[in-house]
């Protein structure tokens, strides 16, 4: 009996392969790894030649190529070496040991979370602040936005030093690094979504002589829900950048950012770039958080799909 | 001012009452201008209107006449520039505050984040009433406008008749003893609207409420009104003003009688001489 292919289930999912986002994505992850592979092969080259010459070893296109991909110290190190050396660190050691990469994840993370949380209450503070008073807006807005024209990586280190200065270090002032970067996209997302109720929401509360506080959390709070939550998800992606950077300047023995200077201080190429790959696997997770718990509760506001 | 109860005690010892006559809107010499950067603009000029409790009164005209402005006047959304009003014998402010009126805007203007009983519930919520007594009026409410069985969806999952009629019941959940209505049906089909304005009509009826409504459509103000007040704009002004005598309880089938047509007629010849070609 003939089998129809279109209804095996190959078929099935080959067709589901073509029709979702699937197909696509991994076509381009697939582009990625080979202009990767490429990359890595061009850049290790030069070194490697000089290798077998030095050595006086006849080489050819094969043992080259085969050699570029497994130096100890590459200038571009290739995917499955940055994969294994991933693999050793986070799933090959105890996360309490100082080698280990969830450890040092979560020394960047606690730092991340904490400046999160304290950049999205100030954020949404001064937003509230901007809103409500004129003299604020006027006053706070240029600040807010010179704040951040200034280079987080020259601002870090005096963080660093005022606060060392009066007793705080460690968590703190890493979390303040963060908090830094991560408030600016909670108040101007929050200011547009406070004011973006429409003209006539805004009339219909005012016939009811409701008051500022019931303006707020019955029309002004609510509106700005959907541009909260575009703001968090750059807000915490800022906050992991702004840890990471607060780990730098401080000479600190633990975290991603640590691990990314004690790499480029040894020449170990492969452990930046797995500390690196690691950092935004992390925070393309986080923001996939947010964009659940966004969905989730944007659903039990009613707000249309 | 007597509140609904006495009122209703009043009527039932005297029958139909002088009460009736209360005046309920009180304009004299109403003026308002806005100040554009291209110089003044004069929205309402000389304004000289009286609505009387239980008055069904429609302000009618083109666009630019200045009719919202009027409406948004009494509610105390603008501020006039002349003149004096009143409103329920206090000034807009001091109504808005005691929120002596309901207001029916354009769009339904509903919260998308709310459902249809919570919406309703607004400004109940802003009042600070009991939980039952919400709960109590809303019911009421929605049963008034036939939207019973809906409490709980939200706004998007209704028709644009059935946003709009939520509206209505939330402003005739504050039981206003007046109810501003903004061409609160323009946006609506033919057919809704008249099934609309039927229902509003039998809500007028059935109730003691003064409505002072909004509308560029001449046989809904017709069908509507007990008096047509009749603008033009450049300077917003009132041109006419027409009775219409038609029973309170009249259908929809009035609009094919001699007499509504005559009326329709006396209002178009009011817009038409009141409106300059040279735009």
């Amino acid at each position: 009996m003939k089998t129809d292919r279109n209804n095996s289930w190959a078929g099935r999912i080959w067709r589901g392969f073509i029709a979702g986002n699937s197909g696509p994505v991994a076509t381009l992850s697939l582009l990625i790894v080979v202009i990767w592979y490429g990359g890595a092969v061009y850049m290790n080259t030069p070194w490697q030649i000089d290798k077998f010459q030095r050595a006086k070893i006849d080489w050819s296109m094969t043992s080259l190529v085969r050699e570029t991909l497994r130096q100890d110290r590459p200038v571009l190190p290739a995917p499955h070496q940055v994969l294994v050396e991933m693999n050793n660190t986070i799933f090959g050691k105890k996360i309490t040991s100082k080698r280990s990469l969830v450890y040092h994840t979560w020394v960047t993370l606690s730092s991340t979370f904490l400046g999160f949380v304290i950049g999205t209450l100030l954020g949404g503070l001064i937003a509230v602040g901007i809103v409500h008073v004129v003299t604020l807006e006027k006053s706070l807005m240029p600040w807010v936005i010179s704040s951040q024209t200034i280079p987080i990586l020259a601002l870090a280190p005096m963080i660093i030093v005022v606060l060392g200065a009066i007793g705080l270090k460690g968590l703190v002032p890493k979390a303040i690094i963060s908090m830094y970067l991560c408030f600016f996209p909670v108040t101007i997302g929050m200011v547009k979504g406070l004011r973006s109720p429409n003209p006539l929401q805004m009339d219909l509360i005012q016939t009811y002589n409701a008051n500022r506080w019931q303006t707020f959390w019955k029309l002004r709070f609510p509106s700005s829900v959907p541009f909260l939550f575009a703001s968090l998800k750059v807000a915490i992606a800022a906050s992991l950048v702004g840890a990471i950077v607060g780990e730098m300047p401080t000479g600190a023995q633990a975290g991603l950012g640590a691990r990314l200077l004690a790499g480029s201080y040894y020449g170990q190429t492969i452990q930046i770039w797995s500390a690196l790959l690691t950092a935004a696997i992390v925070a393309a997770l986080m923001v996939a958080l947010i964009g659940v718990i966004e969905k989730s509760t944007l659903k039990r506001m009613g707000i249309q799909p | 001012m007597l509140g609904k109860e006495e009122m209703q005690n009043v009527e039932d010892e005297a029958g139909v009452v002088d009460l009736k006559t209360r005046t309920v809107v009180n304009c004299q010499d109403l003026s308002l201008t806005f100040e554009t950067a291209d110089g003044p603009v004069y929205a309402l000029s000389d304004i000289n209107l009286r609505v009387e409790h239980g008055e069904f009164v429609s302000f009618i005209g083109p666009s630019g006449c200045g009719k919202t402005t009027l409406l948004r006047t009494i509610a105390d959304l603008e501020k006039s520039t002349g003149g004096s009003i009143t409103v329920n014998g206090v000034t807009p402010l001091e109504a808005r505050m005691n929120r002596d009126y309901g207001y029916v805007f354009q769009a339904s203007a509903l919260y998308p984040w709310r459902t249809i009983e919570k919406n309703v519930a607004l400004p109940l919520e802003i009042m600070g009433l009991s939980a039952a007594e919400q709960k109590q009026r809303v019911a009421k409410n929605l049963e008034l406008v036939e939207l019973v069985g809906f409490e709980k969806k939200f706004p998007w999952q209704l028709s644009g008749g059935m946003q709009q009629r939520v509206s209505i019941a939330r402003a005739l959940c504050l039981e206003p003893e007046l109810l501003l209505m903004d061409e609160p049906f323009g946006a609506l089909d033919e057919i809704v609207r008249d099934h609309l304005n039927e229902q509003l009509l039998r809500l007028w009826d059935k109730t003691d409420k003064t409505v002072v409504f909004v509308t560029h459509s001449i046989p809904e103000a017709v069908f509507l009104s007990s008096k047509i007040i009749v603008m033009s704009p450049r300077p917003g002004r009132i041109i006419d003003v027409i009775d219409c005598g038609f029973p309170r309880d009249r259908t929809l089938d009035i609009r094919e009688s001699p007499e509504f047509l005559e009326v329709a007629h006396r209002v178009r010849e009011g817009l038409r001489s009141g409106h300059s070609y040279e735009d």
